[in-house]
């Protein structure tokens, strides 16, 4: 019975642009506690000891954030999809592999936030019936995001079932 | 969604009787009404005067219900329903004028509910639900305040109709319900944990609400008295009578709440493939539900009731609105004896007693024990880390309570890991998946493998380095994702491809043996 059979990991990687995106998300994310505290270190002499370890203590983890966490990501974040299902791996620690079978497909949309447009990046969401959430693609190129939905679309139209 | 609110054409207009909501809903709103005087009347009773300050706020009370009735007649007279071949039509408002008719087929479940007012009046409530999964209000219809009589006629017309399109023809036989509440059960009522809860938050806002009416208990002669008498008692005899009788309160309210819940619960299979729960004292609610989107039970067994061989079977099915909803009707039993609860699950879903048994699953590899117990352990260090910590600060007692705390604490929360690591399993059972899982809650789920709608396997950096992994069966039904936790990749990959065929298999690949672990 044991037999050595594992999920591999889906095709597609995901847009190399996409650690650029990851990495200016995790600067913004942790860049402003420790300016505040380097700006207050600076400015007010006698509290000088006390703001310097507050400036470090919260300038490390983000730096650590922000050079491990794009790789990472970089590294897990996959894709694909075959005329029967969508297979998509995320996350970096915590890490979540789906599988939706196409005939299983709601809908199918396309999310562009401002720093995914500056990196010419898109996110594919797709949904089905469960509450579960949806099948997130996140950081692929924004042309291949629109060939994708339009080739989702054409398959879920295909499958008439209500889907649940 | 467009699809529902189809405008009405004027051929449907020669179609069968309109039928309007039921006159004794005036007496319903004067009912209201009457509210705040007699609160007046009362408090003029206790205080022997009155002033300004409540005159205000009854006063206030007094015209926001004006405005509630006002409104309420204003639906009483413009409300008209009918049924039709095919649709249900609802006309109502007079400035913002509403026509709904909704498609007979596209009905998942139609529910009478009655409030404690309105069924002093004989009326009920009749919901109508399409049951999508998102923003229940725009799909769910209600007739608030139609006759009894009135309600169930038309709720069989309804029934009747959508199943005579579907060419369901009517008629299982009637064999009596599948349960029925059994007074002896009321043993699991104070076994509930919201009792103590319930009853803080009950003599909270009494407190509040006699405050507001400056009616302050603590002056009242009784309180004086009690003070007077035991004022000088030890603290620790205060707390532990203070204890005792929050746990008498708790026990009463939550035996209480048990009986509001479920007094007169009958579980019905009825015509068209329906289950239907009806229960309750003082707001009766009755759920319907489709036995097409029943994908499977919920069997919970909560600490409490655990202990007393006590077990809650709840429905996992689709239509019954969104995740709070669902969690609200879900319940096909009260807390009744587990054989008990096994049984109405064989019943419902058409399968031996011993279906939802966990012996027989397949067990989960030791290494989910060890995950188990490091949980236990870190959690023990945790709670014993509160009290060292602050007793490194405050003084040497505390660290002392801590270290205590922490030797007391490791055998409990390792024999929890153990029980929990003994709860897991999964398996197939005809066209069943089982997975049961919990620590403090044992969940056993049974799920209909057409209903799986996807796989979800999640991971974390400590389950990798085990070789576990969750696997999740997403579906429309119940809470939309159901867990198999920690089992080891090859292990879950088999029970994937067996539970649903094919869906797996392109995304799969032999590797060469690796050291085997776990």
């Amino acid at each position: 019975m044991e037999e050595d059979v594992r999920l591999r990991p889906p095709r597609h990687r995901v847009s190399s642009r996409a650690v650029g995106w990851w990495t200016l998300q995790s600067a913004l994310f942790a860049v402003p506690l420790p300016l505040t505290f380097g700006i207050l270190w600076a400015s007010i002499p006698p509290t000088r000891e006390i703001f310097m370890w507050l400036t470090l203590a919260s300038l490390l983890p983000g730096l650590l954030y922000a050079a491990v966490m794009p790789s990472w990501r970089y590294r897990v974040h996959r894709w694909e999809v075959t005329d029967e299902a969508v297979y998509a791996a995320s996350g970096w620690l915590w890490q979540q592999w789906r599988v939706v079978p196409l005939s299983r497909v709601q809908t199918v949309d396309t999310l562009r936030g401002p720093l995914q447009q500056m990196f010419k990046l898109s996110g594919v969401t797709v949904t089905t019936a469960s509450a579960s959430g949806a099948v997130k693609i996140k950081g692929i190129d924004h042309q291949l995001a629109d060939d994708l939905v339009a080739h989702l679309a054409r398959f879920t139209q295909a499958t008439p079932e209500d889907a649940t | 969604m467009s699809r529902e609110t189809t405008p009405q054409g004027s051929a449907q207009a020669a179609g069968p009787e309109w039928g309007r909501l039921d006159s004794r809903l005036l007496l319903v709103h004067l009912a209201v009404l009457v509210a705040p005087v007699v609160m007046f009347l009362v408090d003029l009773a206790i205080a022997g005067k009155t002033n300004l300050q409540i005159l205000i706020a009854l006063g206030s009370l007094f015209v926001t219900f004006l405005v509630i009735s006002g409104i309420g007649l204003m639906r009483l007279f413009t409300t008209r329903y009918r049924v039709t071949e095919s649709f249900v039509d609802l006309h109502s408002g007079l400035f913002f004028r509403s026509r709904r008719s909704i498609p007979i087929e596209r009905i998942r479940s139609v529910d009478l509910t009655a409030n404690p007012l309105h069924r002093l009046f004989g009326l009920t409530t009749l919901s109508i639900s399409t049951g999508e999964q998102s923003s229940s209000s725009a799909h769910r219809l209600a007739l608030e305040g139609i006759g009894k009589a009135d309600a169930v006629e038309l709720r069989r017309q309804i029934i009747e109709r959508r199943d005579a399109g579907r060419g369901i023809v009517g008629a299982v036989e009637d064999n009596g319900p599948i349960g029925e509440l059994d007074w002896s059960w009321l043993r699991y009522g104070p076994l509930s944990v919201w009792g103590v809860g319930g009853v803080l938050i009950a003599a909270a806002s009494v407190y509040r609400t006699l405050h507001e009416m400056k009616v302050d208990p603590l002056k009242w002669g009784v309180v004086k008295d009690l003070e007077d008498r035991f004022g000088s008692l030890p603290l620790w005899y205060g707390i532990l009578v203070a204890l005792a009788v929050l746990v008498v309160l708790g026990i009463a309210g939550s035996t209480a709440t048990f009986i509001e819940s479920w007094y007169g619960y009958r579980l019905t299979r009825e015509d068209g493939g329906m289950f239907r729960v009806r229960r309750g004292l003082l707001v009766t609610r009755s759920v319907s539900l489709e036995e097409r989107r029943l994908r499977g039970v919920e069997l919970v067994e909560p600490i409490p009731l655990r202990w007393a061989g006590a077990a809650k079977l709840n429905a996992v099915a689709s239509g019954l609105g969104n995740l709070e909803d669902n969690r609200k009707r879900r319940m096909l039993t009260p807390p009744v004896p587990r054989a008990e609860a096994r049984r109405v699950a064989a019943e419902v879903l058409g399968v031996d007693p011993s279906f939802t048994i966990r012996a027989g699953l397949t067990r989960h590899p030791r290494a989910a024990l060890r995950r188990r117990i490091n949980r236990a352990l870190i959690w023990a260090v945790l709670i014993a880390a509160v009290p060292v910590g602050l007793g490194l600060w405050l003084g040497p007692g505390l660290v002392r309570a801590g270290w205590i705390t922490g030797l007391v604490l490791v055998p409990i929360l390792v024999a929890f890991a153990f029980n929990a690591y003994r709860t897991l399993g999964h398996g197939m059972r005809g066209r069943y998946l089982l997975t049961s899982s919990g620590t403090f809650a044992h969940r056993t789920v049974a799920l209909q493998r057409e209903g799986i709608i996807g796989w979800k396997i999640t991971r974390t950096p400590f389950q990798r380095r085990a070789g576990l992994f969750t696997l999740g069966a997403t579906t429309a039904a119940g809470e939309g994702v159901y867990k198999i936790h920690d089992v080891t990749e090859a292990q879950g990959i088999a029970f994937a491809e067996e539970a649903v065929p094919q869906l797996l298999l392109p995304f799969l690949e032999r590797a060469p043996r690796s050291a085997e672990r776990g």
